[in-house]
């Protein structure tokens, strides 16, 4: 028996079944500009290995690198110190091949370590119950967009105006499909988020309101009354955490009212990795569990009594629902879950304490030094550590000249806003354990610089 | 009261223009231990052959289908806090959910216990 069917004879004739003329019709989604025509102009056909590496590590050169600047980035992915012990652990044999498990009863160690991280996701983000990983923050987000409208059989979903815009294009692209109606607005430039705001827009066909915790300006929106307006109309309250070290120092959600609690857990022992693969976190009470997507890792006894792991509920997922499942998703973020739960493990409750006071610490540290510089106002009442910045200039040139001066001085709105004038002068600032007082005289000198 | 069975293994007791709908004993069989019933809500509009309730067992999630129209009025909330009641006594107080019927023609398409008993000889 061959494997490989394909001659162009075999070809034509699977074409010939399905309907199209030739392989391109299959693609014709893609817009035209979007495609490629023929070879990419300018590159040569062939070089040697050695020369693609000079010329490819002579291009990776040209980049400023988070960890070879001072760097002040956020807004979604954060830079943390991450033990070398985290890495030397996911990488033994054991973990590393170990994917999400199909055959799931031979690899007990791998369920064990999900069942230890959920429990981990389950405290950190006070709920009772948590998946074994999705994709990422974003598509967390969405997931939870559809189980709220799947337990409150309603479709119109509030999302807050702190809600990271990426999320927000996430759950627009699942929502064109499903019908769900997003009701989302851009934020503004204000001491505090617009829970009045957000309250308001509830009404009686609301499945869930998505409230980012801390919000994409780094602000803490007021939970507690966001769930009591929520749960007056029958709706739920979705939270959405991009930066979990906080909840180290913020109440969990959980116990704030949150219903669904999602979020991006890259923060944990993932680096930046330029933007992925992350780590998608999903939690919820655990009356809705029969409606949460994922995969579900379960601790049980055998029959000789003897403690063991598996997953469970899996009726909810595709492989035996079919269409009817929660999700389409039927797997996990393994190998960053692992790094998730050996980082967490190595804190231990009181080293998130300890790790959030820190992150704080240098982020106040930051905002009290930069709110010093000539024009320049802080925007937040309050932040963990991350916050918002009102330059007397358009912020994204601003970043760029900093970049010339060799520092990353953060996330201009108009990166994240492009089609909001009124945020043009926006920058979002990070500091983290890894920010440096001398990294912070860097950033004011470079702003005061680049201001002047 | 009339009984009426359908090809998918579901009854229906008709009582006036009341349905009550389950799974029939030869269905739990097959499924094995029932662990959840995901019911319709009260005043939901079912059209016959709408499958407006899920029953999980550890083998599968099969869908629950309605025999005939109408609209639901109440579904077993014991089932709840105690879905093994589905394999334990599926003909009675395992019952699914209650509809009033829309149609009481479309009955006349189902079948009786004898010819139910001798469509599942032949499976």
């Amino acid at each position: 028996m061959r494997y490989l069917p394909l001659t162009p004879a075999e070809r034509g004739e699977m074409l010939g079944v399905i309907g199209a003329a030739m392989i391109d019709d299959l693609f014709a989604d893609v817009p035209v500009e979007a495609r490629l025509p023929g070879p990419v102009p300018g590159l040569p056909m062939h070089a040697s290995e050695m020369a693609v590496e000079r010329h490819m590590s002579a291009l990776a050169a040209k980049n400023i690198s988070a960890g070879s600047a001072p760097f002040f980035l956020g807004a979604g992915a954060y830079r943390h110190h991450i033990p070398a012990s985290v890495d030397h652990l996911i990488q033994r044999g054991e973990f590393l091949t170990a994917y999400t498990p199909y055959q799931p009863e031979i690899a007990q160690g791998t369920l064990q370590v999900l069942f230890e991280f959920q429990s981990q996701v389950a405290r950190l983000f006070g709920v009772e119950v948590a998946n074994a990983s999705m994709y990422d923050g974003s598509t967390a987000c969405w997931e939870a967009v559809a189980m709220a409208a799947r337990v409150t059989r309603r479709k119109k979903a509030v999302l807050c105006r702190g809600l990271h815009p990426h999320y927000v294009s996430t759950v627009r692209t699942m929502a064109k499909f499903t019908g769900d109606v997003i009701d989302w607005r851009a934020p503004k430039l204000e001491a505090e988020p617009d829970t009045a705001g957000v309250i308001a827009a509830i009404d009686g066909e609301t499945s869930c309101v998505v409230v980012q915790y801390p919000d994409i300006l780094g602000r803490i929106p007021d939970l507690a009354a966001i769930a009591e307006a929520a749960h007056a109309a029958g709706a739920l309250l979705v939270a959405v955490v991009t930066e979990p070290v906080s909840l180290g120092l913020i109440e969990a959600p959980g116990n704030l009212g949150a219903d669904i609690v999602v979020g991006e857990g890259q923060a944990l022992g993932v680096g930046l990795q330029f933007g992925g693969p992350y780590l998608g976190l999903f939690g919820c009470r655990e009356k809705y569990v029969r409606q949460m997507p994922g995969r579900l890792c379960g601790q049980t006894v055998d029959a000789e009594g003897k403690r063991g792991f598996v997953l469970t509920l899996s009726t909810r997922e595709q492989h035996i629902r079919r269409e009817k499942a929660t999700s389409n998703i039927c797997t996990n973020a393994g190998l960053c879950a692992l790094a998730f739960s050996i980082h967490m493990t190595l804190l231990g409750g009181e080293g998130l304490a300890r790790l959030a006071r820190l992150n704080h610490a240098r982020a106040r540290a930051a905002a009290a030094r930069l709110a010093e510089v000539p024009g320049v106002k802080l925007v937040n009442r309050a932040f963990f550590n991350e916050f918002a910045l009102e330059l007397p200039a358009d912020a994204r040139e601003a970043v760029r000249h900093m970049a010339d001066r060799g520092v990353l001085g953060g996330v201009s709105l108009g990166r994240l806003y492009p089609e909001e004038a009124a945020l043009g002068h926006g920058l979002l600032v990070t500091a983290t354990e890894c920010t440096t007082d001398e990294d912070i005289e860097a950033l004011s000198a470079a702003l005061e610089g680049v201001l002047a | 009261m009339p009984r009426y069975f359908t090809q998918d293994h579901e009854w229906i007791d008709v009582d006036g223009d009341v349905g009550t709908v389950g799974i029939t004993d030869y269905a739990q069989g097959q499924l094995g231990d029932i662990t959840f019933v995901e019911l319709p809500e009260a005043g939901a509009a079912l059209a016959k052959g709408d499958a407006p309730c899920v029953v999980d067992s550890v083998k599968a999630a099969s869908d629950v289908y309605a025999p005939v129209s109408g609209t639901v009025t109440e579904a077993n909330a014991a089932l709840a806090d105690e879905p093994e009641l589905v394999n334990s006594d599926p003909e009675a107080g395992g019952w699914l959910f209650r509809l009033t019927l829309s149609d009481a023609g479309e009955l006349s398409g189902l079948m009786d216990r004898a010819a139910y008993d001798a469509y599942i000889a032949e499976l």
